[in-house]
């Protein structure tokens, strides 16, 4: 008795099975096999392509810049002279402008260290600062201090504590404190240089297979997670930090003073046109490497055939991108002049960023089934 | 009828199912507890954040702060007694409680599996399940027969739960467009052989249909004893599939132990005498007892009991079928549970609209898994006195969890504007007005606009009333 109901069982169970497999053969052999793409499309070719073609690459990169960033330090703290200020400024925008390429991959050892917040957060505390430098009993790792260094820290060392370069020069080789500034300085590029080695390091010894690896659909997956760091990015530091912020579009009235490169004056719009640069590159999965794999989010959107309006998302998303580079190219160089002069640029711009926002975060979020936080669901 | 009733009301039977039900479902919750603290969600969800979203009504219910930690600890206590089934009724109403409690801090987390298991929780406050296997039936010698009704009003409320499930799923996404599954399913690539199967759309087909048929036929077929094993074996593949699948925790195993609850006594006795069987063939000889007894650890019931506290109500139920007025009021309160069970499910038609969009009526009807919604909300706040206005940055006041739910359901949008008008009233704007842009794709459609931009928030009143703020569905979806 037991034992034929369990062989009725079986019976059912291979029975389901056949026929699951009829369904899924079945439409292999349709003529024409339809549109649908039968082809799985592999996600780790895409991870492959993130790891080894732009997030290892460009924190070599930076990781050479930081390098120099700190040489650069400690000969100008050593001798603060007009050759040395020059090499320092010029290491200090190289890495700067590297730093752009990858700010949006806060995954791993990145995320463990807090790497945006501890490298490039704006306006600096100048306050904060000089008491760090009079003080002279500071910890940077502490997350009170994410505003006294970094590069916007730096920025401020390197052209405004003083008006113009000479004056600048002559703070570091006169003033009465001017040696415990040069030690801060000294201290924060090898800060920024220690960060960015001990990333590239943790991604070149182990996590790059962990990541490549770790292919499911989960949050705690790869691809869910570095998209949701790519959007978090692509909203929170660009949209807002480089232009929502200081245009005042989240206060009611303009932040001059919040822009990134405030001392600087001049470099504002090229570290915004640097990420956004990175931003699209790193959608359309194009890269200079040489590698060949190229699998990208535009691809994968692709693949999906997912189309909005009669036009493929990928598009779209490209088309704003470049929208927002054409707004963006009428702006000044100096962000904090924009603001003041002609703010409606700024806000115009923002506009543009802002547009990129719905197809991202809503379109192809749920296109790909992306997980925002690992907790329990049930599908509403 | 009524003598049909009344001998229906009367009769009773082995407590079995019902006392392994109890067993399984106080360890799988109190597992569940431990499980909420081991991944650190208590913190995350409940202590971390500032703002809760409440459910209309209950806008009292908050976290405790750090005695929230407390409450679990006495929710998965409460559960640990319910299975052993010490001091059996004290325990469920804590658990009932205190697990309610818990999913009424903050309305982000609503999943309808916490929302089976409060319904659960209620019932079984009112169920003699601890007649057998427990320490209060060694404790009070309670009598292992127990009226049917307490048995069948479990396998009730899961008849409900599935049947439900499946009427919703007759609807053209789930079954014309095998949506949302082609999405999730699609995104379960790296899943060994099944992976690639996934990618296909006649797998999204057949996994739409299939559950449609699986939800509202298996409550029938685990009725009937003809076809109740083969029921069963469906149950275990279907909700271990969903556990392989999809991110729902503890739920399948609660539903697996739960049909067990179909099976007569005997079948226990079946399963019981051959553990024993398998124990003494294992077990030296002196050792030869059997390691679960059936029917012989109780003893009958006697008067005697009667004075001893706490457990006397159904013990006097169980043996005088006579209408006590205990009895009555169990009966009562439970024909009005399962009224409201059948009925609140289709509250939604007394909303116009589409539900999947405005979710009006949506929660507490057995809706699982019909949807896949992404949402965006930008908040602009006005300042009438100085005209000056500017957005918000949501991440600022929500955790990325509650960010995604309150851009999709509009409840959470208004209930999240008001916040907002409060928070930019202690900031010094005298009447702050709040308006929203938002964008929502349900189901693979593309983004569509969702809430009326024009409308200032802070004028309407959170209430079960229809939301005109809502734009209408470009969409169309046919069906329940």
């Amino acid at each position: 008795m037991y034992m034929k109901e369990n062989l009725i069982t079986m019976k059912r169970l291979f029975f389901l099975a056949l026929l699951s497999l009829t369904f899924a053969c079945g439409d292999d052999e349709q003529p024409g096999g339809g549109n649908e793409p039968v082809d799985n499309f592999d996600r780790q070719e895409m991870l492959f392509n993130w790891a080894d073609n732009f997030i290892i690459p460009g924190y070599t990169a930076l990781a050479e810049k930081t390098n120099t960033l700190k040489e650069a330090g400690a000969s100008f703290s050593e001798t603060p002279d007009a050759t040395n200020y020059t090499n320092l400024v010029s290491a200090w925008e190289d890495a700067y402008l590297h730093f752009q390429d990858v700010s949006m991959f806060e995954i791993g050892k990145a995320e463990e260290l807090r790497l945006t917040n501890n490298l490039n957060i704006y306006p600096t505390d100048v306050d904060a600062l000089n008491n760090n430098v009079l003080e002279g009993d500071y910890n940077l790792e502490l997350p009170s201090q994410i505003a006294t260094q970094g590069f916007p820290a730096l920025d401020y060392l390197l052209f405004g504590i003083a008006d113009g370069q000479d004056a600048l020069i002559e703070f570091y080789q006169t003033d009465a404190n001017a040696d415990a500034y040069l030690q801060y300085l000294k201290a924060l590029t090898l800060r920024i240089d220690s960060l960015i080695q001990a990333v590239l390091a943790d991604w070149t010894d182990t996590y790059r297979d962990e990541f490549v690896n770790n292919t499911g659909n989960a949050a705690t997956a790869s691809v869910d997670k570095l998209v949701n760091d790519y959007i978090f990015y692509y909203e929170r530091h660009l949209r807002a930090g480089k232009i929502g912020i200081p245009a005042g579009v989240f206060s009611g009235s303009a932040l001059p003073q919040n822009v990134e490169g405030l001392y600087s004056k001049d470099k504002s719009k090229a570290l915004l046109n640097r990420a956004l640069d990175a931003v699209q590159a790193f959608f359309n999965g194009t890269h200079t490497t040489g590698n060949s794999n190229t699998e990208s989010l535009k691809s994968y959107l692709d693949y999906l055939e997912i189309q909005k309006d009669g036009q493929n998302l990928s598009t779209i998303i490209n088309n704003q991108f470049e929208a927002a580079r054409t707004t963006a190219s009428e702006l000044d160089d100096n962000f904090s002049t924009q603001v003041e002069n002609d703010n409606t640029k700024m806000l115009a711009t923002y506009d543009q960023l802002q547009l990129n926002v719905v197809p991202l975060k809503v379109d192809m979020l749920q296109a790909f089934n992306i997980n925002v936080d690992f907790v329990d669901a049930d599908g509403d | 009828m009524r003598l049909i009733l009344s001998k229906y009301l009367n009769s009773n039977t082995d407590a079995a199912p019902l006392a392994v039900f109890r067993i399984l479902f106080g360890g799988i919750m109190c597992f569940s507890m431990l499980r909420f603290q081991y991944y650190g969600w208590i913190e995350q969800l409940y202590v971390a954040p500032d703002f809760f979203f409440s459910y209309l009504g209950f806008e009292w219910v908050k976290p405790l702060g750090d005695y929230t930690y407390g409450l679990f600890f006495l929710c998965g206590l409460s559960a640990f007694f319910v299975m052993i089934g010490w001091q059996y009724r004290l325990a469920i109403i804590t658990f009932f409680l205190s697990f309610s409690y818990i999913e009424l801090m903050d309305k982000t987390n609503y999943l309808n599996h916490y929302y089976f298991v409060s319904c659960i929780a209620f019932i079984l406050c009112f169920l003699p399940a601890n007649a057998r296997y427990s320490f209060d039936s060694r404790r009070y010698n309670l009598s292992p027969n127990i009226p049917r009704w307490s048995i069948d009003s479990i396998k009730f409320m899961l008849s409900i739960v599935w049947f439900y499930a499946g009427l919703a799923k007759l609807n053209s996404d789930w079954l014309l467009e095998a949506q949302p599954l082609s999405i999730w399913l699609k995104a379960k690539y790296d899943l060994p052989v099944l992976g690639a199967l996934l990618q296909k759309e006649s797998f999204h087909y057949l996994f739409s249909w299939s559950g449609m048929l699986y939800d509202l036929t298996i409550p029938f077929l685990l009725w009937f004893s003809a076809t109740r094993k083969i029921a069963f074996v469906a149950v275990v593949v279907f909700h271990i599939l969903t556990w392989i699948l999809f991110p729902i925790g503890i739920f399948p195993w609660v539903m697996i132990a739960s049909a067990l609850i179909f099976f007569e006594a005997s079948t226990y006795q079946q399963v019981f005498n051959w553990i024993n069987n398998l124990w003494r063939s294992f077990s030296f000889a002196e050792l030869r007892r059997p390691i679960v007894s059936f029917g012989q650890t109780t003893l009958p019931y006697s008067e005697s009991n009667s004075s001893k506290p706490n457990l006397s109500i159904e013990s006097k139920t169980v043996t005088t079928p006579k209408n006590t007025t205990a009895r009555k009021f169990t009966l009562a309160v439970l024909s009005l549970f399962f009224i409201v069970q059948l009925l609140i499910p289709f509250r939604h038609l007394l909303y116009e609209g589409e539900l999947f969009w405005t979710e009006e009526g949506y929660r507490f009807s057995w809706r699982v898994m019909l949807m896949e919604k992404a949402g965006y909300a930008n908040f602009k706040v006005i300042d009438p006195d100085t005209d000056r206005s500017f957005y918000v940055q949501n991440g600022n006041f929500l955790h990325p969890l509650q960010e995604k739910q309150m851009a999709t359901q509009p409840d959470f949008i208004l209930e999240y504007a008001h916040h907002l008008e409060q928070h930019y009233q202690r900031e010094g704007i005298r009447d702050p007005q709040i308006y929203v842009e938002s964008y929502v794709a349900l189901n693979g459609r593309r983004s569509e606009p969702f809430i009326d931009p024009k409308v200032d928030l802070t004028t309407i009143k959170p209430s079960l009333k229809p939301k005109t703020f809502i734009l209408p569905f470009k969409g169309e979806i046919k069906g329940f």
